[in-house]
């Protein structure tokens, strides 16, 4: 079991990276008025069949051989269903995957958000081919990190440099921070 | 809200730099297991701490820190791998963000072997 939404979403979007996506969105809006929390990871990997698709929820399925489970998604689905959301993944195969969950902000079931920026430049730093857009919006305010503009003014110096790194993390936090006032969510 | 300015000044700095070479034979590779069973079990800030002191001790010129799936031990998560060129693979389990700072000082700096955090 995770301890935060954060973490459910390094390892659904690990999924898509291993799908071989090329372009990963991940959003995670918050809307304090209708109370809801909704996340989006979306990708252009190889997607899932129909067989796939039905039996992605099962915890004892995996297409993995060094294991007999795959809880990722179940981890994720789980989270969602107990905060009072719900949870929807929509795949095409060779087109991409679209993972969805939606959370009651105030139930007092659902896991805290966590650290989104760690995530998102585990992410980006880890998968330096793969290109994501990031969304955190909460109400009216929001950000966006597309590492494809970065990729441009970068001119081939690749994400995981120290430097290019740090940068990364302090534009999600700093910008995280304007977002949402330093809030907990 | 930060913007992307900055970003090219880092790569004015960096353009000129031997420190872009890629990863080759003599490169020490330090592996974490990033599946769902290492990321509920603490993986991301082990990898955080990696990244962060490999950096901090100039390592990057000969550590690449990386990533893997599920290697199928995952009672034993966070588990981290280190592979010297030359070597025989290290592999450290039950890792936490602490453990990661003195595996980086006795191990990737001074060539140390911690035995008492491997898989024995």
């Amino acid at each position: 079991m995770m301890t935060e939404l954060s973490l459910n979403v390094l390892d659904v979007a690990e999924n898509s990276v291993k799908a071989k996506a090329t372009l990963i969105e991940i959003s995670v809006c918050s809307d304090t008025v209708k109370d809801l929390m909704t996340i989006v990871i979306k990708d252009n990997g190889c997607g899932m069949d129909e067989e796939q698709l039905k039996r992605v929820c099962d915890p004892f399925y995996t297409t993995r051989t060094t294991r007999k489970v795959g809880l990722g998604v179940s981890f994720f689905k789980l989270a969602a269903e107990s905060a009072g959301g719900e949870f929807e993944i929509t795949s095409e195969k060779g087109v991409g995957t679209t993972v969805t969950a939606t959370f009651v902000i105030s139930s007092i079931d659902r896991m805290p958000l966590g650290d989104m920026t760690s995530t998102m430049h585990s992410l980006i730093t880890l998968n330096t081919d793969t290109d994501f857009v990031y969304r955190y919006r909460v109400d009216e305010r929001e950000f966006v990190l597309d590492t494809r503009e970065l990729r441009e003014i970068l001119e081939g110096v690749p994400f995981n440099v120290p430097d290019v790194s740090d940068y990364i993390r302090e534009y999600l936090s700093e910008n995280k921070k304007e977002t949402d006032g330093d809030i907990i969510l | 809200m930060k913007s992307l300015e900055e970003l090219k000044a880092i790569r004015e700095k960096m353009q000129g730099q031997v420190g872009l070479r890629k990863e080759d034979e003599t490169t020490t590779r330090v592996v974490v297991g990033m599946a769902t069973c290492g990321i509920a079990s603490g993986a991301r800030p082990v990898l955080n701490a990696f990244v962060e002191g490999v950096a901090a001790k100039g390592l990057n010129d000969k550590v690449v820190v990386t990533q893997t799936g599920c290697i199928g031990l995952c009672q034993y998560e966070p588990i981290v791998e280190i592979m010297e060129p030359g070597k025989e693979k290290v592999t450290y389990i039950k890792m936490t963000p602490e453990k990661a700072v003195e595996v980086i000082d006795k191990h990737l700096v001074r060539g140390q072997i911690v035995a008492e955090y491997t898989f024995k």
